[in-house]
This record gives C-alpha cells, structure tokens and sequence, in this order.
C-alpha cells in the first residue's frame, strides 16, 4: 500500500507539472471567444428554427455524434442485463435460497398518497420536457430520465405488481431499441429524399411552438424513449431476481 | 453580483469532491455523490448552461446514488444467502 | 474573477479521483471515485465556453443577436453526463458480477477470478 502511494504521489506531481504548464497557455475563464459557437448562436433560429441551441447542436449540426451516443446507451444497456443475467450453473443454488419475499405497497398511507400525487405531475414534466426540446431548456435525455423515475416510484409507493404491470420487461426492451432504430430511421429519411443523413426532411413551423425546429423534435422524441426505457431496463437488470419471483 | 456565488460554489466542488473520494462506505457514497451531483448542477445553472444542469440534477442526484444503492443490495443479498 | 482557477479545480478533481481509484479497497467505491474523476471534463469544457456577461444559449424569449455562451461545449458536456451514467452502471454490473464469482469487493483479493 505504501510503495503505491509513493508511486502515486510521483505520478500525481508530474501530471500536477504538466497541466501547469498547460493551462497556463488557456484564456482565462469568461473570455470565451471561439467562432464556431458565435456562428451557430446566429444561425440556429432563423436557420433550424429552434430557439434552444444546446438541442439544435445536439440533433442537428452534431446529430451524428448523438447518434453515436444512443449506440453506447443501447450497448451499455445490453451488457449490463447480459452481465446480470443467471447463469444455467447458478440457477441450482438458487433454490436453496430462502423464498425472496415480493415488495407489498407499504402500509404507510401519507407514502401512498403521496406517490399517486407524485406520479402524474413527473409524467408531465417528463413529455413536457421531451416535446419542448427544441424550445426552452430540456430534451429527450432530461425527459426520459424524469419519465423513468415514474416506474421507481410506482415500485417504491405501490410494490413490485403494480411496477410489472406498467413497466413490463417486454416493453422497456422494445422500447429501448425502438428508440435507438427511430433515431437511425429519421436520419435515413434525409438520404430517402435525396438529401444528406440526418438533413431535415420535414416541416419547420414557427420557432419557439412545440412543433417546431423539424427533426429535432422527433429525434427528441426518439431519444426520450430510448433513454427512458433504457433507464428503465437498467434499474430493472439489478432488481430483476425480486421481479422474476413476482412474474410466476 | 455572480462572482461571489462562484467563489462559494468552486470552494463548494473543491470540498465535496475529495469528501465522496475519502467516504469509503458506497452506501454513504450514495449520499455523498448525490449531494456532490447538486453542487455541480448549481455551477452549471450559474455558468448558464440550463439544459447541462438539468441533465446532471436527474443523473447525478437521482440515476447514480439509485444505481449504486441497487448495486450495494444485489450484493448484500448474494452475501445473506452464502451464509 | 475567477481567472485560471476552474482549470486548477479540474487538475484538483482528476488527483482526488485517481487518489480514490488506486487506494481503494471496494469495487463499487473505486466506480464512483472513477465518476468523480469524469466530472473533472465537464468542469474544463464548461470554463472554455463560458464568456463574462453572457446569457444561457435559449432564444425563446430573447432578441436574436443577444450575446450568448458556446453552445457546443454545452452539448458536449450534455453527452458527456448520459455516457458517464450507463459507464457507471456498466462498471456497477461488472463490480456485482466480479463479487459472485470471486467473492469480495476487493480488488487486492480477485487476483484469482475462476473463469
């Protein structure tokens, strides 16, 4: 443990050296004044009609990248419920375990009460979030994390039955794929119209509406489910052998 | 008006962020990381970068200490079971 | 103002983290010290776009022409906070998996991993 430290205090010194003499050389904090950044601010409204850049940046001038992003979730997504999942050797000492008992609704009734309070108003902030994207700060990634907090708190306030019956395993599965091909499919739509891939195709409306900015907000509207559902299936893989029980 | 703010919220990182590193238990981690994942979504509220701010208070307050917490109970579960 | 500070914070940031990795004694603890350690980038990008002054890169209700910050580092960072929660979860489910078959959290102790 010591001749770690040592080693790593070392390390820790010549990297401590070198970002010095690094950072040294970078504009101080608050005098930003790169071009590209300048451009797209000028360009975006009257261009993509979308009044929130961050998102025009995001599904549009760099929608490849995003694209790239959806395809790390979905893997990461997979590997973890194929990591998690039993193996045929381990299902035998699963039985000796002592029955898992299935998480009931608490007894609390302010819990209760509370969740059913909960529940509508994070469901719609999550879509509010989702088909404003392109309008006011928020997107398909914020949306679809808020919409995927719903199920937990479901499974939290009403017990792990009434969590299946609105989150089943079937459904976050297809939905996070669904998710991930609706993404690639409206970036096609572009080359089906003798446009470039991820080119708008559709529609602009007038910025600052809901509808509005074309593809960004359906690939809002791609990406809040993907993310959502992946979330979804992510919280499900590490819960899954309590759920298994309640599916019999 | 904003400078002071950022100050107390640099000097807020600079504490909390070592402060996650040295709690060793991960169950007081989820606790530690959350509050760290606020600070840092306050910085980004400040520095006007709402939609950043809004993506981390919902991955770093809600997603990260719920993955860490299930992640501490599988195992937990595996070690009553072993016994 | 802040100068070169917020450049010093993220070399502060990345030390404590590496710090945490290399004396760590628990998987799901050296995962964490691993997402502080990413919070590090956000900080650098949010300080090379940031401009004194400006406001948020949202036109909903303002003039176009209003001086706004990067936009780009923003969604930069964007991506970068949604990757580092499914690494996290990712190396969470490696961790919970490393402590089936090998029986500890602790790395020191894994050495023999039965395949």
């Amino acid at each position: 443990m010591k001749a770690r430290l040592v080693l790593f205090g070392i390390g820790a010194l010549g990297f401590a050296a070198v970002w010095f003499a690094g950072a040294r050389k970078l504009d101080p904090m608050g005098s930003y004044h790169g071009a590209y950044g300048e451009i797209l601010n000028a360009v975006s409204v009257p261009e993509r009609h979308s009044t929130n850049v961050v998102s025009a940046v995001n599904f549009d001038y760099r929608g490849l990248d995003t694209l790239g992003e959806e395809f790390i979730l979905y893997i990461s997504v997979v590997a973890v419920a194929a990591i998690l999942r039993k193996q045929k050797d381990e299902e035998e000492e699963d039985e000796d375990e002592a029955p898992t008992q299935l998480r009931e609704a608490p007894d609390s009734d302010a819990v209760r009460l509370f969740g059913v309070g909960l529940v509508p108003v994070t469901v719609i902030f999550g879509l509010y979030m989702i088909s404003h994207g392109s309008v006011s700060p928020g997107g398909g990634f914020q949306g679809g994390v808020v919409l995927a907090t719903v199920p937990l708190v479901v499974y939290l306030c009403a017990g792990a039955k009434t969590y299946l019956r609105i989150a089943p395993p079937a459904l976050a599965k297809g939905g996070e794929g669904l998710g991930a091909a609706g993404y690639a499919l409206i970036g096609c739509l572009g080359v089906l119209a003798g446009k470039k891939f991820l080119e708008n195709v559709v529609p602009l409306g007038t910025p600052g509406e809901a509808w509005s900015a074309g593809t960004i907000t359906l690939l809002n509207l791609t990406v809040g489910v993907a993310v959502g559902t992946g979330f979804v299936e992510l919280i499900s893989s590490f819960v899954e052998e309590l759920l298994r029980k309640a599916e019999k | 008006m904003i400078a002071p703010l950022q100050w107390l919220l640099f000097l807020l990182l600079a504490v909390t962020g070592p402060a996650v590193v040295l709690t060793r238990e991960p169950v007081a981690q989820a606790v530690t990381v959350s509050f760290y994942g606020i600070v840092l979504a306050l910085v980004f509220f400040l520095h006007q970068a709402p939609d950043v701010a809004l993506s981390q208070i919902v991955v770093g307050a809600v997603a990260l200490p719920l993955m860490i917490l299930l992640a501490v109970a599988k195992v937990k579960r595996k070690e009553a079971s072993r016994k | 103002m802040l100068g070169h500070l917020p450049y010093a914070l993220a070399a502060w940031l990345i030390l404590w983290g590496l710090y945490g990795i290399v004396t760590s004694r628990n998987l799901i603890h050296l995962v964490i010290c691993l997402a502080v350690l990413q919070t590090s980038t956000y900080l650098i990008l949010l300080a090379i776009g940031y401009k004194a002054g400006a406001v948020a890169p949202i036109y909903a209700d303002m003039p176009a022409g209003t001086v706004a910050v990067d936009p780009v580092v923003q969604a930069l960072m964007l991506t970068d906070i949604v990757v580092e929660a499914t690494v996290v979860a990712l190396l969470l489910a490696i961790a919970v998996q490393a402590h089936e078959r090998g029986g500890s959290l602790d790395p020191a102790r894994l050495c023999a991993l039965k395949g």
